[in-house]
């Protein structure tokens, strides 16, 4: 199995909570290169599938394998065999991870969270880590900001912290969870703008958005999953087209994912998810 | 006063005219007088503490020279001096047994955890006083306590009333009760870190030692410290209590003069003053502490209020 740096494949990956099935066997794969966005229902196991790429959540059944290369489990003679903290760690680290609560470390400043993986995980020297940092920090549009903590900086700022500490990495693949769910809308823009520009410069992505304009412009392809299970698969044209399951019509319709059509519905009256902002 | 007077014109301002609200606006502010309501008040608790206050200092019984006499004596200083022993070991011994206690609850087995939750609902249920007492009388239980090795008839130990002596069973009763605490105080201080703290730095490539040592240890010290200041006074006040078990401690020692020369009072407000001192010290100490560890919070707070 070899493949180039950047492609992920997940076979009959299975998770519970409490007795409840919350993933029921997902099959998926992603190319290097290729973008890909989950949408779905709240529940319906899109944070828990990607919370369980990168093992952060272990897995009840199924594998996932990052370049060909299994993460929290090794394959022994005939069997898997849960893997050391020290060896998934070492997997993990070819998948940066963004997160809807950005979860910067408190008691860092902007360019010590960027800087603290390169130097404690992969072992370079402080001063060009911070100095990588702040380039980092500068291309995601923080050049100013590179000192203050994040109390100081706003929701938008944070998260682009956040993919600036990802990014310093050098991961193989972006995990994003929901990562303008908790912005305020005016602050939604410029972190899309942001991951735009990651997709176009060829990053390997799997988005969990609700920005279904987003998923519609930047996406090679749309995974809509519902119930613990892939509904449906397809680049964007096929699943906010007239090629979708009934199900993937239903949801769109409720999520006002699409206003033009929608005007015909009784469902119009749904929230939308200001679905123009990202295109703009 | 009516609305319709408030709006009238006010004597010397007939020239004003139109809009009467925007000339009352104009007025000046003149505060209230405060002569009732704060002055009245101080005057006369003032003289009330001042009066309760001389009738303690003045009264025979204080005997101000015998203070002065005791206050510095080698004796006095040697209680002062095992006092902050005391208070030392107690808080150094019970914050490493505290934070084993909670690696013991977190490790996620069932059976430590459940010994954890007892310790702490035992020494936590049971009065420090009663605790001291026992410790004092172990020798009640195990005459002899010690370590024998049948192989090569050898044995280690002795009389459990040498081998604890009543500054051990203190040390043993103060460290057991403050742990029981000590493990709240952490507990507190890692609840506080969320746990979206830990998977950020495991999503980097740490290990969950790494995130623990570098990402959550650091950011529960800071929500730990302010406690833990306060414990440290709270033990140093509550090693008294060793007195009555014969500790040898400040309080201890007062309590020997007092039994030899009747001094009661003038030996209390000897040890009085130098817990004062003790406690006043470490209140100082911990400011400085708070502030060191806690510069980054401060820097932020003045950052925001200067916005």
């Amino acid at each position: 199995m070899s493949a180039a740096r950047g492609s992920l494949a997940l076979r009959g990956v299975r998770k519970s909570y409490h007795g409840t099935e919350i993933l029921r066997g997902i099959d998926l794969d992603v190319a290097p290169g290729e973008v890909v966005c989950l949408i779905g229902p709240s529940g319906g196991g899109k944070s828990t599938l990607l919370r369980c790429i990168n093992q952060l959540e272990s897995l009840d059944g199924g594998v996932v394998a990052v370049d060909g290369e299994l993460i929290g489990y090794t394959a022994h003679g005939g069997h898997l065999t849960e893997a050391s903290d020290r060896e998934t760690s070492r997997v993990r680290r070819n998948l940066g991870m963004v997160f809807q609560q950005f979860n910067l470390f408190g008691h860092l400043t902007a360019v010590q969270n960027v800087a603290i993986g390169p130097v404690k995980v992969l072992g370079r020297r402080k001063a060009d880590a911070e100095r990588r940092a702040r380039e980092l920090l500068a291309s995601v549009g923080l050049a100013e900001h590179a000192g203050k903590y994040p109390s100081q900086l706003s929701g938008g700022q944070q998260q682009r912290v956040a993919i600036a500490r990802a990014l310093a990495m050098e991961p193989a693949i972006l995990l994003f969870d929901e990562p303008t769910s908790a912005l305020d809308p005016e602050l939604v823009g410029e972190v899309l703008t942001v991951m735009k520009a990651l997709a176009a410069g060829g990053t390997t992505m799997v988005v969990v958005t609700h920005e279904m304009g987003f998923a519609r412009e930047v996406a090679d392809t749309v995974v809509f999953m519902e119930g613990g299970v892939v509904v449906e698969q397809g680049p964007p044209a096929q699943l906010f087209g007239a090629l979708r399951s009934p199900r993937t019509a239903a949801f769109l319709r409720r999520s006002g994912g699409e206003a033009h059509e929608a005007e015909a519905d009784e469902a119009h009256g749904g929230e939308a998810r200001e679905p123009e902002a990202a295109a703009s | 006063m009516t609305s319709t007077q408030l709006l009238t014109d006010p004597p010397g301002t007939a020239a004003g005219g139109g809009d009467p609200l925007a000339r009352l606006a104009a007025l000046p502010l003149r505060s209230r007088s405060r002569i009732l309501s704060r002055w009245v008040p101080a005057v006369v608790v003032g003289a009330l503490v001042a009066a309760i206050g001389w009738a303690f200092v003045s009264a025979p019984a204080m005997n101000w020279p015998v203070v002065a006499q005791y206050l510095f004596s080698p004796r006095i200083l040697a209680g002062v001096a095992t006092t902050l022993l005391f208070t030392v070991l107690t808080f150094a011994l019970g914050l490493l047994l505290g934070i084993v206690l909670e690696v013991m609850r977190q490790s996620g087995n069932p059976v430590l955890r459940v010994i954890v939750d007892g310790y702490i609902w035992l020494f936590r249920g049971t009065p420090l006083l009663v605790q001291l007492v026992f410790w004092f009388n172990l020798a009640l239980i195990f005459p002899v306590i010690g370590v024998r090795i049948p192989a090569l008839g050898l044995t280690i130990g002795g009389s459990t009333n040498e081998l604890v002596t009543p500054f051990l069973a203190a040390l043993i009763g103060l460290v057991l009760h403050t742990a029981a605490y000590m493990a709240e105080v952490v507990r507190g201080g890692f609840l506080a870190v969320p746990p979206g703290q830990t998977d950020a730095a495991k999503a980097i490539g740490m290990t969950s030692l790494e995130a623990q040592r570098l990402i959550v240890i650091p950011q529960a010290v800071r929500v730990i410290l302010p406690p833990l200041g306060n414990q440290f006074i709270d033990i140093l006040k509550a090693t008294a209590i060793v007195s009555v078990i014969g500790g040898g401690d400040l309080m201890t020692i007062a309590q020997q003069i007092y039994g030899q020369n009747y001094q009661v009072i003038a030996m209390l407000v000897v040890a009085s003053l130098w817990y004062l001192a003790l406690v006043t010290l470490a209140t100082i100490g911990q400011h400085f502490l708070e502030r060191g560890l806690d510069r980054s919070r401060r820097r932020v707070l003045k950052a925001e209020a200067a916005r």
